[in-house]
């Protein structure tokens, strides 16, 4: 090559190794994001922070699997009962509704309010299980199969995000935290909770790895 | 006072709006026919239909039951002539009998919902009332016997 060309192009070889540089970098670019990221649909969250999303997650996930949620989010058809989750007595089954069956309903023996005493019934006027068709399974999740399953709006109820977020508040969530004599409740307060829930939907809703 | 409406008649009762109704039923208004078992809704023998609703009466408050439609055992037929009554005795299910309001209040809310119930059925429907002396295999062929004189009409 003359003087006046190696002005006005690079050397073929210099050429080559930053066009591999730059494949590099894009393709990391794309890859940066190990953990799942599941979208809202809105293309809107605010403050996306996948370390802060998960760690809030841990917490949610310890509320979520401790006996007053996990009791009726069980794996089979008949609900779970007490601080060792057996099998509630009487085997009432969950119905096409979730309100049990016959003279097995919920509301036959679960009042609108706590029914005084040890190893009584407590109480909520909305008590149920999921129903047969979405039936919202918590026994026996991993922490990804449930985040993933919590932000699947054909499987968690149909909530957008919005939705999800109210859901700390719904009645029967709270009524986990005022169970009656005798039963533990869930390992951390409710304002807890709902801040850990709102931290990891807001930061992204991330699904951990494990 | 609290009204409520028990097998078809109108009562006013002077009972604090949180006694259990089964207390109400057997003590204030004396229809005795609903027993007391455990208190803690574990047995079923103090089964009433509120609102054709199988309900335990020691847990459900009395407020509950106030503008709803309240039917214990006395008030199942008019002539003990319901065909779950009808197939109990004959085919002789109750031994101490102290179960067996219960066992027919809820077998009723099982017919009433299921013409034909398999045994399946009968299970998921009649687990939660239990019975000391053991006449359940009776039970659960009285409950086939009533559904199929129900089907005879």
């Amino acid at each position: 090559m003359n003087k006046h060309t190696q002005r006005y192009a690079l050397p073929k070889k210099t050429m080559t190794v930053l066009a591999i540089i730059m494949s590099i970098v894009v393709f990391m670019s794309f890859s940066f994001n190990d953990e799942s990221m599941i979208s809202n649909g809105e293309n809107e969250t605010i403050n996306n922070d996948s370390v802060e999303s998960v760690k809030a997650f841990m917490d949610v996930y310890k509320v979520l699997m401790s006996p007053r949620c996990m009791n009726c989010h069980p794996s089979g058809d008949v609900p779970l009962q007490g601080d060792d989750s057996h099998l509630h007595t009487m085997l009432p089954q969950r119905g096409k509704e979730g309100k049990g069956v016959y003279a097995m309903k919920c509301a036959n023996c679960h009042q609108p309010e706590n029914t005084p005493g040890l190893h009584t019934p407590p109480g909520n006027p909305n008590w149920h299980l999921p129903p047969s068709d979405m039936r919202m399974v918590f026994q026996g999740k991993t922490v990804q199969e449930l985040a993933k399953q919590l932000l699947d709006p054909s499987k968690n109820g149909h909530k957008n995000k919005q939705q999800l977020i109210e859901h700390a508040d719904d009645g029967l969530v709270k009524a986990g935290w005022d169970p009656g004599e005798g039963r533990t409740l869930p390992p951390m307060s409710h304002e807890e909770f709902k801040k850990a829930w709102i931290t990891w939907i807001n930061t992204g809703a991330y699904a951990p790895k494990q | 006072m609290i009204t409520l409406n028990i097998n078809k008649k109108t009562y006013n009762l002077d009972v604090d709006p949180n006694t259990p109704l089964l207390w109400a039923l057997r003590d204030v208004v004396g229809l005795v026919g609903t027993k007391y078992g455990c208190g803690v809704a574990q047995c079923g023998a103090c089964v009433v239909h509120l609102n054709g609703e199988a309900v335990r009466s020691c847990v459900t408050k009395v407020s509950r039951a106030v503008g709803q439609k309240v039917v214990t055992i006395e008030g199942l037929s008019e002539k003990n002539d319901h065909p779950l009554q009808k197939a109990w005795t004959e085919l002789d299910v109750p031994q101490c009998g102290y179960c067996q309001a219960g066992q027919i209040m809820s077998a009723a809310v099982l017919l009433k919902e299921n013409k034909n119930p398999t045994d399946e059925d009968i299970d998921a429907a009649m687990a939660g009332n239990i019975c000391r002396c053991g006449t359940y295999l009776r039970i659960r062929n009285a409950i086939h016997l009533a559904a199929d004189m129900q089907l005879k009409g």
